[in-house]
């Protein structure tokens, strides 16, 4: 991966030319727009669909727009999808069967082209997120070929974070409101007297070559500054906090908490918080044949760890029949188990579960109830 | 000129099997064996299961009960559509297979050791195969004990077969012709000739008789790490990437069926985990 060469900065006009250098190359260009009341992720052509002029409110249970005078683009915090939805998509054909008149059998994989995304506007904790479904879903002994089709294609323009929510606590989890790595190009938005631009910075050849095509200027120390200070500044504005314990451990001390009890009289088991997750990836098979019941094909969707069939087992029942135990299964596994599966968290702290949850479940909040309930208890950290 | 068929991933495709064989074990249980019919899948070993396919309805996992070559063995019980399609079939008819996947018995670390074998109800499917590696080379173990739990004599799996295996058997509801024993399979183990510290244990069957069986032999002093359980959950993937089989920090698909006691011990412990 190429270490970026020099920083450049770009203004609006340069962001209209960054998608246009985009599409141009044939890519789908994928990035925040307003519709229907919230800032979505949508495939755009052009620069004037970013949400200029919007930002968010957000509390448990509530998601709001509100306007900004300062113009910002990427000044809102996470919407009620992400990247998942293009890279890991709601529904996919795995494959279709043939049955001749012999009665053989033909089975052939899909075999659509995987598209050409560009993701415009992906946040650090978004970027850390891909990342995590690539080791769940490339990471193993059987790789998923389609996502990994799907991400080898994609080309990232990740967007540091200058406006976290109330909902927000990548700081506790160590995904943001910095970059990492894993990005073509990172922008920084930067709004002061000097005008609204972005600073940019490379971390692939590609990417490399795409900023070399945009209308820019070098990266003067004022703007490297700025830029530099309002991801400071985000750091020190986190809505919310993860207690600043193992949370692996704590999940392993705490399975027969009291704790559970209190959050699952709040959980109605809907699965939003696994549907606006950015890392749950788990699905179902679906299997359909057509009319003449000779074309079979083999569907796989989103599936949620609250459905009650989610464990059933034919012949024996579900075994995480009560809502008790699918709460505690989605976050044991979100931020501990996951760790012994995949070698990481599943959490990155964009708190998309908090503010989708109707009834404001607060995993922060709950986590912080189950450590002092622990410590109550008397065991060791 | 050889034309390559291209490459399809055998994870997650199935690939087509005919069904050369198929007879009745009991009223709900079938047994099949399938052929490839054109390249097999690469070998399965005991423990392993595949996902075997019913055209148009579903696949579910299968573990291996035989295997002899390219020719392998599952038995079916009907409780869901896929399992019921599955021993409705008939001979000739064409199923999809996936596989392999999962962890194996792993017969060839309890070289030199006593074998306890420890089955309920169709769990003694899976342990079937490794029964007849030990018998084929019997030279490289000690004693071996088979112990058998059937909810009644009408479905005993193998019956012929575990006659000739010398297994004990008993039965949770005894019919007229039953002389033998009755209750559950761990009250054989009085009856088994093991020493503890020299056994492996391979143990299948229902959850709660895995835990029975699992604790009472620890408590008898084998090596919770030598006893091996296999444990079911529901699958859809068995590639890992579906989520349905976890079980605390196990994802079973890959790191199963066939686990440790000393994996399983715990996350067995804790209710609807």
């Amino acid at each position: 991966m190429a270490d970026g060469g020099a920083p450049a900065v770009i203004d609006k006009a340069g962001l209209d030319a960054l998608i246009a250098v985009l599409l141009g190359r044939g890519r789908t260009v994928i990035g925040p727009t307003v519709r229907d009341g919230a800032i979505v992720l949508a495939e755009l052509s052009g620069g004037d669909e970013l949400p200029y002029g919007w930002g968010v409110e957000l509390e448990a249970g509530r998601y709001r727009l509100r306007g900004r005078a300062d113009g910002a683009g990427f000044a809102h915090s996470a919407g009620p999808q992400s990247w998942k939805t293009f890279l890991h998509p709601p529904r996919e054909r795995q494959w279709t069967a043939e049955r001749g008149a012999d009665g053989e059998l033909a089975f052939s994989e899909e075999r659509t082209p995987p598209p050409a995304f560009a993701f415009l506007g992906v946040r650090p904790c978004d970027l850390r997120a891909i990342e995590v479904l690539d080791r769940v879903l490339t990471g193993g002994p059987h790789a998923d070929a389609r996502y990994r089709g799907r991400r080898q294609r994609a080309f990232v323009v990740a967007v540091e974070c200058t406006e976290p929510g109330a909902t927000c606590f990548c700081v506790s989890m160590g995904t943001g409101p910095a970059v990492g790595p894993g990005y073509d190009l990172a922008l920084t938005e930067v709004l002061d007297h000097e005008g609204h631009r972005f600073l940019v910075r490379a971390g692939t050849e590609e990417g490399e070559a795409v900023l070399a095509e945009l209308p820019q200027r070098p990266a003067d120390p004022a703007t490297r500054t700025a830029a530099r200070e309002r991801v400071a500044e985000a750091a020190d504005r986190m809505g919310r906090t993860m207690p600043p314990v193992d949370l692996r451990t704590l999940m392993r001390d705490t399975l027969e908490a009291e704790r559970w009890n209190d959050a699952t009289a709040r959980c109605l088991t809907c699965g939003n918080c696994t549907m606006v997750c950015p890392t749950c990836f788990c699905t179902s098979t679906e299997d359909i044949t057509d009319l003449t019941g000779d074309h079979a094909e083999r569907w796989r969707r989103w599936e949620s760890c609250f459905d009650l069939d989610f464990t059933h087992l034919a012949g024996g029942g579900s075994v995480r029949s009560s809502p008790r135990s699918r709460y505690r299964q989605w976050l044991t596994h979100k931020i501990g188990t996951w760790h012994d599966q995949f070698g990481s968290s599943g959490c990155v702290g964009c708190g998309r579960c908090i503010v989708w949850c109707p009834t404001g479940i607060d995993i922060t909040e709950e986590a912080h109830a189950l450590n002092a309930e622990r410590a109550a208890a008397g065991q060791p950290r | 000129m050889t034309i390559l068929a291209p490459q399809v991933s055998v994870a997650t495709v199935p690939v087509p099997y005919r069904v050369a064989g198929c007879s009745t074990e009991s009223a709900d249980t079938a047994t099949i064996a399938l052929e490839p019919v054109g390249s097999p899948l690469p070998a399965f070993t005991p423990g392993q299961y595949a996902m075997v396919y019913a055209f148009g309805v579903g696949d579910i996992p299968l573990s291996v009960c035989g295997i002899d070559g390219d020719r392998l063995t599952h038995t079916v019980r009907s409780v869901g559509a896929t399992s019921r399609a599955l021993w409705a079939l008939r001979p000739g008819t064409k199923v999809g297979v996936r596989g392999p996947f999962g962890t194996a018995w792993d017969l060839r670390s309890a070289s030199g050791r006593d074998l306890l074998v420890v089955a309920g109800g169709i769990g003694l499917a899976p342990l079937r195969p490794l029964v007849h590696g030990v018998l084929a080379a019997p030279e490289h173990y000690g004693q071996l004990n088979v112990l058998i739990g059937a909810r009644t004599p009408g479905d005993l799996l193998y019956a012929e077969e575990v006659r000739r295996w010398g297994a004990l058997v008993t039965v949770d509801r005894p019919d007229a012709a039953w002389t033998g024993d009755v209750g559950v399979v761990t009250a054989l183990l009085d009856r088994a000739a093991f020493d503890p510290p020299r056994t492996t244990a391979f143990v299948c069957g229902p959850e709660v008789m895995i835990r029975a069986a699992a604790r009472e032999l620890a408590h008898r002093g084998v090596d919770p790490g030598r006893i091996r359980v296999s444990l079911e959950r529901t699958m859809h993937c068995a590639t890992g990437h579906c989520g349905h089989c976890q079980l605390g920090p196990l994802l079973l698909c890959r790191d199963g069926p066939v686990v440790t006691w000393t994996q399983a011990q715990s996350v067995l412990s804790v209710r609807e985990l």
